[in-house]
């Protein structure tokens, strides 16, 4: 079985960001990186899997600058058996990620690709359904659990009412979502024996032909702090005197 | 020239569908699942059927879409499944989660879950969207559009085992002019049901919660409030025990009034709460239900 998990550098998930004073975009002076926690979760499924069948071989993917070593490393320690940086300083969008991930896929054979659900800086949730889309593969998105079997994965996945579990022959394409696991921590070690295993860097098979652009960035609107009330009494008059609630 | 086909996936949403496309100020129709009504601006009702998974669902929404400039929807956890393979399958641009429109091919859309927002450049169409209703105005009603019904005849190879939808009997969380909302410290789903859901029930409200509720078991997945959950705007938003994580205010920023009861009170909710309590939740929650 193979198994291809596309990754993203994205801004430390916990960090506070804000746009740069003239409003072209984020300011990213001293913040720290990671992978994103969606993908994290898809390279721990991964590693999990290959744990139970260590004929399985994991490929972690990224596209970006030279910069996303450190996370394709992260990836290595996981468990993923090599990484793959489609090197690239250029603008991708959506659309472009998934051409470009499509590319691969077409000349290197893979059973499932198994990703985050959405990057936690754009938050787009787009890649992983224009992917599946692009090379004609069943999809299963925000899975909670994956069962990998002889040419079909069974997913359980969130849904807006509760959950549904559905069965797609393979290949497929699966992104995951916060229950799936919890990624496991890396010691030092791990990390180092990581530098082992082989990181590649190739070119782009594709140019972005990019189909959206961002021209700006402002702060939301801020909510103010409002009142403190000092008890439950206090609270329901407040709630009734603004017409909130009824009374 | 634009022209949009807005989808309400539901019947709740189609006041949304109408309130999207007469912002767009091109002209629309809605491709309607479930009921909807004859008189919301459109051009055209279009009504259509059927309940498969997202492969076969945006095959046979690829055939309906084409003649658009722009194929929208309102933002949820299916419709951002079926849509994005939608502009996949259409090479097409997409933008999740619009809250505003400046021109019909400029929007703006929250990321980094809701610190920011981007203004968004569509540079080729059609493009893909799903959008939040609550950044809206209320349609016009008025006229009627003409109906049709659409077969969609999509294929695709992915089979349902099982579905378990769980009715709580209790309003929409995306739609709820109330929703009542726990985290962490509820302890266990006996706990959260009885504090938040006896408020709850009480009020007419929808229940909520945060990720670390939800993943510890208190409360159930479809309930999670925030950046990778559900997005809510309702009149009252009441947070009992939620510590107030960006994550988490990415989902409520639009509620009109947001009390929180917290027993820190540097807890951060207490920042952006319109009302905020210092109290044990497990004292203040049942008193409010009490004496309401
Ligand atoms: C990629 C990613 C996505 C995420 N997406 C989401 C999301 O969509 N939604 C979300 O909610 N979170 C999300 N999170 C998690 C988020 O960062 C926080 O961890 C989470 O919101 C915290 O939940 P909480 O407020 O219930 O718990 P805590 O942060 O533990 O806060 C509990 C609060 O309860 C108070 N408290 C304790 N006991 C009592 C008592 N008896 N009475 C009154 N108050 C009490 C404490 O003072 C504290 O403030 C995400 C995180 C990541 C990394
Ligand atoms: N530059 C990239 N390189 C590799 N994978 C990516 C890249 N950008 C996005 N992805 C993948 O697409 C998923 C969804 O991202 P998005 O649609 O941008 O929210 C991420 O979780 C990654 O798995």
């Amino acid at each position: 079985m193979k198994i291809l998990v596309p990754i993203k550098r994205v801004v430390d998930p916990y960090a506070k960001v804000r746009p740069l004073a003239d409003g072209s975009g984020i300011d990213l002076t001293g913040q720290n990186f990671a992978i994103n926690p969606f993908d994290e979760i898809a390279v721990e499924e991964a590693a999990r899997i290959k744990e139970r069948d260590p004929s399985t071989q994991v490929t972690a993917i990224s596209i970006g600058g030279p910069e996303v070593e450190d996370q394709l490393r992260k990836a290595l320690a996981m468990g993923a058996d090599e990484s793959i940086l489609v090197e690239s300083t250029a603008e991708w969008d959506s659309p472009s990620v998934a051409d470009e991930l499509a590319a691969y896929l077409k000349d290197n054979p893979t059973d499932v690709v198994i990703m985050g659900k959405q990057a936690t800086d754009d938050d787009n949730n787009q890649v992983g359904q224009m992917l599946a889309a692009k090379l004609g593969w069943p999809q299963a998105t925000f899975a909670s659990k994956i069962e990998l079997k002889p040419g079909e994965a069974v997913v359980t996945r969130e849904t807006d009412t509760g959950e549904e579990t559905l069965s797609l022959p393979l290949p497929a394409v699966i992104t995951v979502d916060l229950r799936l696991n919890e990624p496991r921590y890396i010691a030092l070690p791990g990390i180092i024996k990581a530098r082992s295993k082989p990181l590649n860097k190739v070119a782009p098979k594709t140019s972005p032909r990019l189909r959206t652009c961002m021209t700006g960035v402002e702060s939301p609107p801020s909510r103010q702090a409002g009142k403190r009330v000092g008890s439950v009494d206090e609270l329901l008059a407040e709630l009734k005197g603004r017409g909130v609630l009824n009374g | 020239m634009a022209k949009a086909l807005v989808i309400a996936f539901s019947s709740s949403d189609a006041e949304g569908a109408a309130a999207f496309g007469q912002a767009l100020g091109a002209p629309f129709d809605i491709l309607h699942f479930g009921d909807a009504p004859t008189d919301l601006g459109a051009g055209k009702m279009i009504s259509a059927s059927g309940d498969v998974p997202a492969d076969a669902l945006a095959d046979g929404l690829k055939a309906v879409a084409s003649g658009y400039s722009h194929i929208a929807a309102v933002s949820s956890m299916h419709s951002k499944d079926v849509m994005a393979r939608l502009a996949g399958l259409l090479d097409a641009a997409m933008v999740t989660d619009v809250i505003a429109i400046a021109s019909p091919t400029v929007f703006k859309r929250p990321i980094y879950a809701g610190s920011i927002i981007a203004t968004i450049e569509v540079l080729a169409e059609p493009v893909v969207i799903t959008f939040r209703p609550a950044g809206f105005a209320k349609p016009t009603r008025g006229g009627a559009s003409t109906t049709e019904t659409a077969s969609l005849a999509g294929s695709g190879s992915t089979k349902r085992v099982s579905v378990s939808a769980r009715a709580s009997g209790r309003p929409d969380l995306t739609q709820a002019k109330f929703v009542v909302s726990g985290g962490r410290p509820l302890r266990d789903a006996q706990t959260f049901e009885q504090v938040i859901g006896g408020l709850a029930d009480k009020l007419g409200a929808a229940v909520g919660a945060t990720r670390a509720a939800v993943d510890s078991g208190i409360a159930p997945n479809e309930c999670q409030v925030g950046q990778t959950g559900k997005i809510v705007a309702p009149d009252l938003y009441i947070a009992a025990g939620i510590s107030g994580s960006t994550q988490h205010m990415a989902g409520i920023k639009d509620s009109k009034v947001i009390v929180a009861i917290n027993k820190d009170p540097d807890a951060p909710i207490f920042e952006v709460a319109d009302l905020g309590l210092v109290a044990d939740l497990f004292d203040a929650v049942p008193e409010m239900t009490q004496k309401l």
